[in-house]
């Protein structure tokens, strides 16, 4: 087990590695740099001033010494400045973090707390109008992008009690605090519900039948105890999966989830330091979110030993 | 007697409803003005950007030497009011514009304000300044001036090569406070020291930008509000949302479309919205250094194949103008009479014959119904300029010209357009003040960074100083006519039409006036005041 989690951390460090090469120089290809676009939104260009310009932030140098630069940075924990604001990348970068940790937390404990007993309701009442309803529900997580979905939640708020559910840094009362972050957590997190839900459904049906589950029965065990002690503990291993994957993909949701609902979260944050070819903002925090990412992977794997004592990770 | 009595209860009816109006007129103290903003600013600093996303929140903390009076729709060169500046002259044949300036001012950080803050603020924007703008967007207006001069602290004067009226007009601009010595232009770009009605509190990139009073302000008893906030949304439509649902006091200014119009004023319908030209011309830029639009006969058959009428109806439900360079009548103070503007080619009411007249060119130049000329329209990825650009292409295929569009990320837009990689692009022009000396040294001067196509015509440029240096109003109006008559016939950049946008807020808020003739020189509000 110890020799498997070292071979797993070195892997984990080479990924990086490569993430932060791929991240590295993706940005570079993009065609236009943060110069171009202070330029465009100045209106004129100089060809003088421009160079200064790139001189001035250090864009003038040979790739690989500004790889190196921003690396080596990055690992002492000095993210540079922002192109744009100026300021520390870490002060404009840390300040955002927990309120997309704890929006994309509230949407993946929506999905949970809604996909996986939904899920279970529906293969247990398999065939049943219930079944269809809460099928249909899932579809149409499925379907409704969550920037429609947030929009349709503002407009009929706004037209039904003339209220605008737009984030608060302050909340005064616990209401607005639920506000802040439980519609726009829930306007992101109905599709991974929805996944959560067709997943839970579908491994639950194929445990359903296994003889054991069967034989459970036989020996008069509850439906309660059957379901849920012991088909749904055998069916949640793809569901772990799904709602690991889903916590990585989670970040494309948010981004149109934040700038639908104005919330000043990193992922927002992330696209507007693209649109300005931000280098110092987009490549820190990808690899922040890349570290996120893999580690999540990783627990997500160590989980499977925790909730089936078959796996065992050897060499 | 009942007569008597009469006059007495009317008398009374009207003194009573004098003074309600009186007391309901009356501006108040207080209160945070709360605004959204349409997107986030790069940076603080105005000298340094070229959009209104940067006057908006930053104008209230800076003044003028002298700015356009604010509570005027209408930017003239006779509602120039001063703000730093005590008073003006010109002097030495009209070659020296004199200023004795305002005493005991100071600026943000308490230091005093002196004429040496307004040498090395111009001097900075000429260039001459050891310290540099990262960016001088606006270098060129002061092209005629040979220096600035100070005679104590309180004496400066720009000094010119040779007269320039319009001089005084740029000073006035949104676009000109005047800086603090003693703080770095890098300083400037993220935490602005001025000496206006309202003092920066902070800016968190795609967030928000607070401003809270200046307590020391030298107009006393202004401003009235005790601060003004801007949420950054970028979302158009969530921003009118929260609008609609009282989460602000104001939209953003000019930023409310036409057909959005209508739906802020069917949710809301207590706000107030005004509609106003902003001297935004949308317009097409034709690279002329290269086949095809090197041909003159190409060029004047697609400015022939325009119908102006079309694009306003279209985009804006018929509320736009069509117009030359400068702006359209009656905002626009320097329009050309509209039978001159109709003996332009393409401005005739007669679409079809300006179509037919367009086909005959085009087949000259050797195409027409079996060889249609393929060319691409490139634009920026917006819906303001994609949405003309999609109508030009409709238009073009009138005269066997089958249009591509080319859409363009903002951050390559410039690039490509200097390095003359595009054949036709439709672009918007916004005029920082309504002056022709602005206009046309800008966007048509041989050499200007803003001139795109590079247009350059010498005898075109000898009666642009012609007309700058003109100081009879009437006889300089002529010649700007006839010099934007020969823009339009030589195709240099075709104006399409020019734009008009709404502005809303909600009713208790005063004293906003939406400027008509320019989207850059309105936004001081030291005047507003909220009545709740």
């Amino acid at each position: 087990m110890f020799a498997y989690l070292v071979r797993r951390l070195f892997l984990m460090l080479v990924t990086l590695f490569g993430i932060s090469v791929v991240i590295f120089f993706l940005l570079r290809i993009v065609p236009g740099n943060i110069v171009d676009i202070l330029f465009a939104a100045a209106g004129y260009v100089d060809p003088a001033d421009k160079a200064n310009l790139e001189k001035e932030l250090g864009i003038d140098r040979p790739l690989i010494v500004q790889y190196w630069h921003w690396i080596s940075g990055f690992l002492r924990g000095d993210f540079g400045y922002s192109y744009v604001s100026e300021k520390p990348a870490l002060q404009e970068i840390l300040p955002r973090i927990p309120i997309t940790a704890r929006l994309a937390g509230l949407a993946l404990l929506f999905s949970a707390s809604i996909g996986i007993p939904l899920g279970v309701i529906s293969a247990v009442r398999q065939g049943t109008r219930l079944d269809y309803a809460l099928r249909v529900v899932s579809l149409s997580g499925l379907s409704l992008p969550s920037f429609w979905l947030g929009l349709l939640i503002l407009t009929a708020s706004v037209a039904m009690f003339n209220q605008m559910p737009i984030f608060n840094p302050n909340p005064a009362t616990w209401l607005e605090a639920f506000a802040t972050y439980a519609v726009p957590a829930a306007a992101v997190g109905f599709r991974s519900a929805a996944l959560t839900m067709r997943i839970t459904r579908s491994s639950m049906l194929e445990v359903l039948r296994q003889d054991y589950i069967r034989t459970a029965r036989a020996k008069g065990a509850s439906d309660a105890a059957v379901n849920y002690k012991h088909a749904l503990k055998n069916a949640i291993l793809p569901v772990i999966t799904v709602i690991g994957i889903e916590a990585a993909f989670l970040i494309g949701g948010l981004i149109v989830t934040e700038t639908v609902f104005n919330i000043p979260g990193v992922a927002r944050f992330l696209v507007e330091a693209i649109r300005w070819r931000d280098y110092p903002i987009v490549q820190n925090l990808v690899m922040l979110i890349a570290v996120v990412v893999v580690s999540a992977n990783f627990i997500v794997d160590m989980l499977y030993a925790v909730f089936d004592p078959r796996i065992r990770y050897t060499d | 007697m009942r007569s008597v009595w009469a006059f007495a209860a009317m008398a009374a009816l009207s003194v009573l409803t004098v003074s309600t109006t009186t007391l309901a007129g009356e501006p108040k103290q207080g209160g945070i003005l709360r605004m959204y903003h349409r997107d986030s600013p790069g940076n603080a600093s105005i000298h340094e950007g070229a959009t209104y996303s940067l006057n908006v929140p930053f104008m209230p903390v800076f003044n003028n030497l002298v700015i356009y009076k604010q509570d005027e729709a209408q930017n003239r060169m006779d509602n120039i009011v001063p703000e730093l500046a005590e008073s003006w002259a010109w002097v030495n044949d009209n070659k020296t514009l004199a200023f004795k300036l305002r005493q005991g001012v100071k600026w943000h950080d308490g230091k005093p304000f002196t004429a040496a803050d307004v040498k090395c603020t111009f001097d900075m924007l000429m260039g001459k300044a050891p310290q540099k703008f990262r960016q001088n967007p606006r270098k060129s207006w002061y092209d005629q001036v040979n220096d600035i001069s100070t005679n104590g602290d309180f004496e400066v004067s720009f000094n010119l090569k040779r007269p320039q009226p319009s001089l005084l007009a740029l000073l006035a601009s949104g676009y000109t406070p005047v800086y603090p010595c003693h703080v770095s232009p890098g300083d400037m770009r993220t935490h602005p020291i001025g000496t206006g009605p309202f003092k920066f509190v902070e800016f968190k990139a795609n967030e928000s930008i607070k401003l809270t009073r200046n307590p020391d302000y030298w107009r006393k008893g202004r401003p009235y509000l005790d601060g003004i906030e801007f949420t950054i949304i970028p979302n158009r439509s969530t921003a009118i949302l929260a609008f609609v649902a009282g989460k602000f006091d104001m939209a953003f200014p000019t930023e409310v479309s036409i057909p959005l119009l209508k739906d802020v004023k069917s949710q809301a319908p207590n706000a107030v919205c005004v509609v106003e030209p902003n001297n935004v011309a949308t317009n097409i830029i034709v690279n002329s250094s290269a086949p095809p639009f090197d041909n003159i006969d190409i060029r004047r058959a697609m400015a022939l194949s325009l119908d102006r009428k079309a694009f306003i109806s279209i985009m804006f439900e018929g509320q736009g103008d069509v117009g030359g360079t400068m702006e359209p009548a009656p905002a626009g103070l320097w329009a050309m009479p509209k039978e001159m503007l109709e003996s332009i080619p393409g401005y005739g009411p007669d679409i079809n014959a300006n179509r037919e007249e367009a086909k005959k060119l085009m087949q000259k130049a050797g195409y027409g119904p079996d060889k249609h000329l393929a060319v691409k329209v490139s634009t920026r990825n917006i819906p303001v300029y994609r949405d003309p650009a999609v109508i030009l292409i409709d238009q073009l295929k009138s005269i066997y010209i089958d249009g591509e569009l080319d859409v363009v990320e903002t951050a390559n837009w410039f690039p490509k357009i200097a390095r003359k990689d595009y054949m036709l692009g439709l672009n918007l022009t916004g005029n920082a003040v309504d002056d022709p000396d602005q206009s046309f040294y800008e966007n048509y001067s041989c050499g200007s960074e803003r001139n795109y196509t590079n247009y350059c015509n010498k005898e075109i440029e000898k009666l642009f100083d012609v007309q700058s240096q003109e100081t009879d109003i009437a006889k300089r109006k002529k010649l700007v006519w006839d010099i934007d008559k020969k823009l339009q016939e030589d195709v240099a950049r075709p104006i399409i039409f020019h734009a008009r946008t709404g502005s809303c807020w909600q009713p208790y808020v005063k004293g906003v006036t939406v400027m008509s003739n320019s989207s850059y020189n309105g936004y001081r509000y030291e005047d507003v005041w909220m009545d709740k």
